[in-house]
């Protein structure tokens, strides 16, 4: 996220890191505190506007040992406490400072298994780097120590350097399971079952293995060849990997148990029916839920109009509606898909949103337009198309359950902007597949799956973690829910 | 997996496959469809509704008609080739019940999803009477299957070539008038040929089911492409359907969203005809 060229960040990580060797051992705290933040080197905003390379380029090794110069080693360590996986993060830090990414890739991957994409993807501004002591100190929360950004370069040293060892496997068990689902909850499942010598088979609907990370999180924001080699350890540990494989329709949970002998399954079928925002027009030719218009860019990979057969409209004004980070990837794509205009349209204002600062930086710094406090009330058309929406402004009332001051809108106030398409980013409803062809398996109100703490279903041998049970979550959490399940799973098969 | 083990082309462009597919074969049930890819990377997912099924043998009979790049593409595939990706079954099953009379009218190509169900009509223990459209003779499948399992069957084309010189609504109206009338009526074929049957059973209060082919990517509910508006409410034809209530479906609505990328579509059929031009000069391979 800087203005600054990757060139120039480097150079000067080198001059401040000559600095720092030239203090006198060791570090105080106030010689800490005074190295600066180092800036995550980025492509150029409007050239990467146009292209589907990754944004953020990554640290240098300077900029790295740098970054983790700062970090003060609290006894307490705070971040720890922020992380949803407990990932030793001074530690880590520690010897990454001391110019050893093996030894810190071996800490992270001791609690994580998936730092590369965590690094990238987790929302450590509310999480890791929320408590962090630097941040508190210097009273930003932008200040804090870059704890992600060192994730993703010792995760990335280790991909470079080939030095990824295999997690090791214990001897066969005898026993088998089934993981449905192969998103972040479902990989973390199969690797930790794996390891502990189950035979494992990963199921995935689609023609390819990666669930959110592939069809969802956009090429620019996570290439996919990070996703790849992950997958490929999994198959390298000896997990076999069923694509095109429907869990409920192909083959139902009971069956795999009673028919294909599987001792336990685990359910990480992810986030399901996409929302509409039920008004008039959102049947027309033109709009998308985004989970349709991402799938259509990254999975079937839509953008690469010369080889990929699965078509995606040539829009050239387009309004996202939402405010998460679904929303930012939405509406960065229409950019690099080629539209003049990207408008994203939120009710509440910038404070409340949900998506990360980052991802709402790099979407301005890119050129989205952004309209807060403004709701669509209706998609106007012509012909079944698109042809221009209608919002309706809003302002802030009094806070509503979520503790968010609620948006409350002023009559008379509607106004109209052309558009040629409309990409609908509010969120998910569970996908009712699985519970309607697993007789007993308890639901709540909103059709998420219920478990325990363990995630234990209320069906035996059946577990589930994800956002099928959390509803809307995030990766870390996901695969928090997945080391949890996959532990009372070898606890289950050992008893 | 996924091998091409029989094909047969029923006319210049319309193509029978018997696929292996040993778990969709054994679980799917009438009215259930797959979804196909023939190139993992780059491929297009196309939904087809699957026509027949053999437990027995591990394998399910798709029948298509090669319009598209991927329709045509599958075309040139022979028996011995594998298809990238196939899943399924997917949707909802077909309500089978002893309802009495039952009057399915199948369209075209709708003739071969049409064809399980009215097996399993028959085999539900209904009168059945199976209507069979086509533009014209040689676009006529399935009768001799259809003439097994009906009590009665029509043929109509619509130049008279064959059988009745009729839509199929014609012979649905007459079967509606008859006393007693039909207690179900069944039609899948082109929108436009559903959306006229529906109309046509309308006055006649005969509960008419439709079947949707409509754009879909995943067909397990996650990218909503496939919406469409069933009395007036949004429903998306992979898990709410592909069935329906005609009466209720906006089949206008249906029409322009299937149209969605024609433009796209037509550039990729014209590519398609170049390279098979270029080929048929010895230009390309």
């Amino acid at each position: 996220m800087s203005a600054r060229a990757p060139e120039e960040l480097r150079a000067a990580a080198r001059r401040e890191w000559e600095r720092i060797q030239a203090l006198p051992p060791p570090l105080k705290p106030r010689d800490r505190l005074a190295i600066p933040p180092q800036e995550m080197p980025a492509q150029d905003p409007l050239a990467r506007a146009r292209n589907m390379n990754e944004v953020a380029t990554g640290y240098s090794e300077e900029q790295a040992r740098v970054e983790a110069a700062r970090c003060l080693q609290c006894k307490n360590a705070p971040c720890v406490e922020g992380c949803p996986v407990r990932i030793r993060i001074p530690q880590f830090i520690a010897a990454l400072a001391e110019g050893d990414p093996a030894t810190a890739i071996g800490i992270i991957k001791e609690t994580s298994l998936l730092p590369a994409v965590c690094g990238r993807v987790c929302p450590q501004e509310t999480q890791c780097q929320a408590p962090c002591t630097v941040g508190k100190s210097l009273k930003s929360v932008d200040q804090a120590v870059a704890i992600g950004r060192l994730e993703r370069y010792a995760a990335d040293w280790e991909r470079a350097n080939g030095a990824a060892a295999l997690p090791p496997v214990a001897p066969p068990t005898g026993k088998k399971v089934a993981v449905v689902g192969s998103g972040p909850a479902g990989i973390t499942v199969a690797a930790d079952v794996r390891r502990a010598g189950h035979e494992v088979v990963l199921f995935e609907a689609f023609h390819k293995a990666g669930g959110v990370l592939v069809y969802g999180i956009p090429e620019f924001r996570l290439p996919k060849a990070i996703v790849r080699a992950e997958l490929d350890t999994l198959q390298k540990m000896g997990v076999e990997i069923r694509t095109n494989f429907v869990v409920g329709r192909t083959r139902k949970i009971t069956s795999l148990i009673e028919k294909d002998g599987f001792d336990a399954v685990f359910v990480g079928s992810g986030a399901g029916l996409p929302k509409f925002m039920n008004i008039e027009g959102e049947n027309l030719v033109g709009v998308y839920s985004a989970n349709e218009y991402l799938t259509r860019s990254n999975l079937m990979k839509a953008y690469d109009r010369e080889r990929a057969v699965t078509p995606i409209h040539a829009a050239q004004r387009v309004a996202v509606l939402g405010g998460g980070n679904v929303a930012m990837d939405a509406a960065r794509t229409a950019l690099r898909l080629g539209a003049k205009e990207v408008h994203l349209i939120y009710r509440r204002t910038e404070v409340e949103m949900p998506a990360r600062v980052e991802e709402v930086a790099h979407a301005k710094e890119e050129g989205v337009q952004f309209h807060m406090l403004q709701n669509a009330k209706r998609i106007l058309g012509e012909g079944g198309k698109v042809t221009g929406i209608e919002c309706l402004r809003y302002e802030l009332g009094e806070p509503d359950a979520s503790g968010r001051r609620r948006p409350v809108e002023i009559t008379g106030s509607e106004f109209q902007m052309g558009m040629d398409a409309v990409i609908v980013a509010i969120g998910n409803e569970s996908n009712p597949l699985i519970e309607q062809t697993t007789p007993g398996l308890e639901v709540d109100k909103w059709g998420h799956i219920v478990t325990d703490e363990n995630g234990q279903t209320s069906l035996p041998r059946v577990f589930a973690g994800g956002d099928i049970v959390l509803g809307a979550a995030t990766v870390i959490l996901a695969m928090g829910e997945g080391r949890r399940a996959a532990a009372a799973i070898n606890a289950m098969l050992a008893g | 997996m996924n091998r091409i083990l029989a094909k047969e082309a029923l006319s210049a462009e319309v193509f029978r496959i018997r696929v292996e597919a040993p778990l969709i074969a054994e679980e799917r049930q009438p009215g259930q469809f797959i979804i196909l890819q023939l190139d993992t990377e780059f491929g297009e997912r196309i939904p087809l509704t699957i026509a027949d099924a053999d437990p027995a043998e591990g394998s399910i009979t798709l029948i298509f008609q090669a319009v598209g790049k991927s329709t045509r593409q599958l075309a040139k595939m022979a028996v011995g080739d594998s298809i990238a990706n196939l899943v399924g079954p997917l949707g909802r099953p077909t309500h089978l019940d002893a309802f009495g009379a039952v009057v399915c009218v199948g369209g075209g190509i709708g003739v071969a999803p049409l064809y399980p169900i009215a097996q399993g009509m028959k085999k539900a223990g209904n009168r059945l009477v199976v209507v069979i459209g086509a533009r014209t003779k040689e676009l006529v499948i399935l009768e001799e299957e259809m003439r097994a399992i009906a009590d009665e069957v029509i043929v109509c084309t619509d130049d008279g070539s064959y059988g009745r010189k009729d839509l199929v609504t014609a012979p649905l109206k007459e079967l509606c008038a008859r006393d007693p009338k039909p207690d179900l009526a069944v039609a899948i074929g082109p929108p436009v040929m559903m959306k006229f049957c529906a109309e046509a059973t309308r006055p006649f209060g005969v509960p008419t089911v439709v079947s949707l082919n409509t754009i879909m990517i995943d067909g397990t509910g996650m990218c909503g492409g496939c919406r469409v508006s069933v009395g007036g409410q949004t429903k998306f034809v992979c898990v709410d359907g592909p069935e329906f209530d005609g009466h209720q479906v906006d089949f206008d609505q249906m029409i322009q969203r299937l149209g969605s990328y024609r433009a796209q579509e037509k550039l990729a059929a014209e590519g398609c005809n170049l390279h098979d031009e270029a080929v048929r000069k010895g230009l390309r391979e």
